[in-house]
């Protein structure tokens, strides 16, 4: 690019140019008229490919444009909260716009909270339903059942929140939770009394929705391990599950990691379904049937209403601590996925 | 019980588990249609398509306004987004080896993975804000912020299967390299192309997130792609929260169109345009 | 197979530019939309207003998004919205940060009840100001609890915790009821006071009226408050409360009337006024008066002539609509302040 551009900007005509102006110049003298000058610039522009070239690259650098202009905003709004709170906005727990108080601690707890419940559902279950469609489904069957798993991955958010508030809410607070709380109750994660919305409603709904990406990355990466290594495996006279689990699955673990971070920075920055079983209260509890509150949630709740600068600023900021801790994971996870995949295409 | 029987059921069980997954998985898709179709079955009429939505605690009315305003929004959103996706990728595809190509692509990758109400800020900060005004057209840029990303990455993903041996032969019959991309190369991939930029849309087409404060809202009809319109995903959450029963049948009946929506361009794109490319 | 792709590509696009035109030109450029935003509280009244206007003059569009008082006031501000809406009055602060100068007009007079969600228990209950500022700081978290018991003799109250449940947003409604809870209760007003968004003690988050209202419907045991519209269309039960004077008052047209009746003789020219725990033995204490945040100035005369003629209408034929949807009507001499006032808009 840097050589494109060089070679742009140089004074310096091309041969073809160069003759073409000869010719140009003998028509002109003819003619009697000075040669009018062109921009050195525009000779570059010669050729159709060089058009081609520019052309596509401006629309091509219109994506660091778009990313350079969201960080600056996000900065930019963002500036009077970070410089009155500084890095405690990150660790105070308090959330009073009435005050004027401004704390992230809530709703980054919420989020953890709310994505780790998601995967730790999802990530058994993708993962299995992963495996079976990699190793044990036949190849029709399991393209036919992807298609499927994967059309979950299109069904909007709202749509979900949708279901959630009116089919899963009252499931989880009737059947679901007490019994929760009459078996699993020693655990400090189902004291309490039970609202249906909270940490555990947004949970098995992110889970939900995270699910088919598991699924999808995770059987491309199980797909891509060479047959030798499950060959090997039987070779020596495992069963077909002792392959796959103590073979295939550690061979395409990057992959299978790299789609859990991945389903983790989709869950993190999920808005509408949570927003409409969390319950809209910063706290910190540990109680999966308590209500709390998610960055995003906050963000779509009180966005239009924020009393007074301050407020607006803050809201910004945790838009920003959103946006950053989605980029450091999906950076992450893509650097496996494609790790995986390369490796898994390499020889032995 | 000896330890190859032991091994043998457990091989057994262990499948059968990961089979009781996938089913679960799948079972949740047609749990979701179930719910829908029945719920949303039962208030879908001619009027949800024709007419204005009425006060709350009245019967009736509709969400026409919402169904057009969304058309609007999105329509915005690819006449921005797609010709940027679509030329960016064919960069990245055809002229990108080197640091800059890879920076645009990682720097894709990354948007990609952006939670879509960042996005509203964005455009509430650069449409919104200056403008003095919620607009379609705010909602149709924050949209199409989301869209540029994922067209880029499949459209060069397109053309990059495309066999170098097309356009080597291009190249050997005379043409340049931007005649050989147009003539040539853009057509063998406009099946996956197309395919990646239906799926695209088919995304934006059900994101709520972005719009809440930037397209934000309208009762009536807008006459202005300037002016707050109404879109279907906000209206599916401003009824669902609400604690109005006939709301809460709009709700379910929006559902259902937008899903079906969905569910068509999807199921369209991937079986129709494009059989046996690669769907990843 | 490309060209029939292409086709129905082709046909998409344009029924899609054909709908957006058809429902552009069908509200043609004469059509005026006026956009507003702000309190829920009223808002039943104000759809119905809108629509009835819109009905009398189609060319006249007033959009109007009920997102909080809170959210009225900021985007007022901002200059997004052409006017605002909130049960609580603006606050100096906020009032020296408009550009231009903002009128209050009061447009109806409605009543924040506390409405609750009891499986079992027909009687309709009776709350006092200790027992609803006990609930909302926490300290009555049964709903057995003595405070409640005694004001109830004869009703069965369940063992069981009380599920409070607060608005989560920037609300006037809000606003209204801890303005009621810090006149009648020291501790609230030390706690957490007046405002539109308090630090609440305990309790989940609803969105707006409809946020609350539905939650405190779908969970068992749960207590919230709402204006009196939201729990009577969706058929919930709501409580007496105890007035300055003794009395247990039901939030009716009648008992918010006697609410206003003694601030209407006193009103201030802004009309910013509190009327909670209002003196006088059949007034509804928790009541209130709800705002139209117009500015003195408005740029473009057809949007001036608009809002002021809404405005007229408003206070003449609209508020004959008011009861049917158990909201009070406004006393005849505020009716005659605000007619002059109307003159301020310029």
């Amino acid at each position: 690019m840097r050589h494109f551009l060089l070679k742009l900007l140089k004074t310096k005509p091309r041969p073809s140019a160069k003759f073409i102006d000869m010719a140009e110049t003998a028509a002109l003298l003819a003619r009697g008229t000075e040669k009018p000058s062109r921009p050195a610039f525009l000779n570059r522009l010669r050729n159709g490919d060089e058009v081609a070239h520019l052309i596509t690259l401006i629309f091509a650098a219109a994506i660091l444009l778009i990313a350079g202009l969201l960080v600056l905003e996000l900065f930019r709004s963002s500036v009077e909260a970070r410089h009155k709170f500084g890095w405690a906005f990150l660790f105070t727990r308090k959330w009073d716009p009435v005050a004027g108080q401004f704390g992230a601690l809530p709703f980054i707890y919420g989020t953890v909270v709310t994505s780790a419940v998601a995967l730790l559902i999802s990530v058994p279950l993708g993962l299995g339903a992963a495996i079976f469609l990699s190793e044990l489904a036949p190849p029709r069957i399991s393209d036919a059942l992807t298609f499927i798993i994967e059309l979950l991955a299109a069904v909007p958010s709202v749509i979900y929140g949708l279901l959630a508030v009116f089919a899963l809410v009252p499931l989880l607070r009737d059947p679901v939770q007490p019994f929760l709380q009459r078996y699993l109750g020693f655990l400090p994660f189902f004291p309490g009394p039970s609202y249906g919305v909270g940490f555990l409603a947004a949970g098995v709904i992110l889970a939900i929705m995270v699910v088919p990406f598991i699924i999808s990355i995770s059987r491309e990466s199980l797909l891509a391990v060479p047959n030798e290594q499950r060959e090997a495996a039987l070779a020596v006279g495992a069963t077909r599950w002792e392959s796959t689990w103590q073979v295939v699955v550690p061979y395409a673990r990057l992959g299978i990691i790299g789609s859990v971070f991945l389903a983790l920075a989709r869950a993190l920055g999920e808005t509408m379904a949570v927003t409409m079983v969390i319950g809209n209260t910063p706290q910190i509890v540990t109680s999966l049937f308590a209500t709390g509150y998610t960055i995003p949630a906050v963000i779509a709740n009180e966005f239009t209403e924020a009393t007074g600068d301050l407020h607006l600023s803050a809201l910004v900021e945790l838009g920003l601590v959103l946006f950053l801790l989605t980029i450091i994971i999906n950076g992450f996870a893509r650097l496996m996925v494609l790790a995986t995949t390369r490796r898994g295409t390499a020889h032995p | 019980m000896t330890l190859q029987r032991w091994r043998n059921i457990i091989n057994a069980l262990m499948f059968g588990l990961t089979a009781a997954c996938a089913l679960a998985t799948v079972c949740v898709l047609f749990w979701i249609l179930g719910f829908l179709i029945w719920n949303g079955g039962k208030s879908l009429n001619p009027a949800f398509f024709t007419q204005l939505p009425k006060p709350p605690g009245e019967t009736g009315g509709g969400m026409a306004n919402a169904i057009v305003g969304s058309a609007q929004i999105v329509l915005i959103a690819s006449l921005i987004g797609i010709p940027i996706g679509f030329l960016g990728g064919i960069y990245l595809a055809e002229f990108g080896m080197g640091a800059f190509p890879f920076v645009v692509r990682y720097t894709a990758d990354l948007l990609n993975g952006v939670p879509s109400i960042v996005m509203g800020l964005f455009a509430y900060s650069i449409v919104v804000r200056p403008m003095h005004q919620f607009s379609a057209l705010a909602g149709g840029v924050a949209l199409s912020v989301i869209l540029i990303p994922t067209t880029i990455r499949t459209t060069e993903q397109f053309l990059r299967a495309v066999p170098q041996t097309l356009r080597e032969g291009a190249l050997a019959l005379g043409a340049s390299k931007w005649k050989a991309i147009v003539t040539v190369v853009v057509p063998a991939a406009m099946r996956g192309v197309a395919t990646g930029m239906i799926l695209g849309v088919a995304r934006i087409a059900g994101e709520s997130a972005p719009l809440l404060f930037t397209s934000f809202g309208n009762q009536y009809w807008s006459s202005s792609l300037g002016q707050p319109t109404a879109s279907l995903p906000v209206m599916i959450f401003t009824y669902a929260i609400s604690p109005y029963a006939d709301w809460h049948r709009e709700a379910w009946a929006a559902g259902l169109v937008l899903l079906a929506v969905m569910l068509l361009l999807n199921i369209s794109a991937r079986l129709v345009l494009s059989p046996g490319v690669p769907r990843h | 197979m490309r060209k029939r792709e292409c086709l129905v590509a082709a046909v998409v696009f344009a029924v899609t530019l054909v709908a957006s035109g058809w429902s552009t030109r069908a509200n043609a450029a004469d059509s005026l939309l006026i956009n507003g935003a702000g309190a829920t509280f009223p808002n039943p009244i104000y759809a119905k207003w809108f629509d009835e206007y819109h009905k009398i003059h189609p060319d006249i569009s007033i959009n109007y998004q009920s997102i909080g008082s809170g959210g009225g006031i900021r985007q007022l501000l901002a200059g997004t919205v052409d006017f605002g809406a909130s049960d609580g009055p603006m606050t100096d602060e906020q009032l020296a940060q408009a550009k231009v100068k903002i009128l209050h007009f009061p447009t109806v007079l409605g009543a924040v009840v506390p409405t609750y969600n009891l499986p079992g228990v027909t009687q309709e209950l009776k709350f006092t100001p200790e027992a609803l500022s006990g609930i909302f700081l926490g300290t009555v978290k049964k709903w057995n609890d003595n405070e409640l018991a005694k004001a109830n003799p004869g009703v069965k109250l369940p063992d069981k915790d009380i599920v409070v449940v607060h608005r989560s947003e920037g609300s006037g409604t809000t606003y209204v009821w801890t303005d009621y809870l810090s006149k009648i209760s020291p501790e609230w007003k030390g706690k957490a006071g007046t405002a539109a968004s308090v630090s609440w003690p305990v309790g989940l988050g609803g969105k707006g009226n409809e946020g609350v209202a539905g939650l405190v419907q779908q969970m068992p045991y749960a207590m919230g408050y709402v204006e009196l519209i939201y729990a009577l269309q969706n058929k919930m039960s709501y409580g007496h409360v105890k007035n300055s004077s003794g009395a247990f008052v039901k939030a009716s047209v009648a008992s918010v009337t006697a609410a206003a009746a003694e601030a209407a003789k006193t009103m201030p020219d802004d009309f910013r006024v509190s009327i909670t725990n209002a003196p006088g033995k059949n007034a509804y204490p928790i009541s209130s008066f709800t705002w139209l945040l117009i500015p003195s100035t408005i740029q473009d005369p057809a949007k001036r002539s608009a809002i002021t003629g809404f405005l007229k209408w408003m206070l003449v034929d609209g508020q004959k609509m008011t009861e049917a949807l158990s909201y009070a009507p406004l006393p005849p001499e505020v009716i005659k302040n605000e007619t002059k006032a109307i003159g301020q808009i310029h």
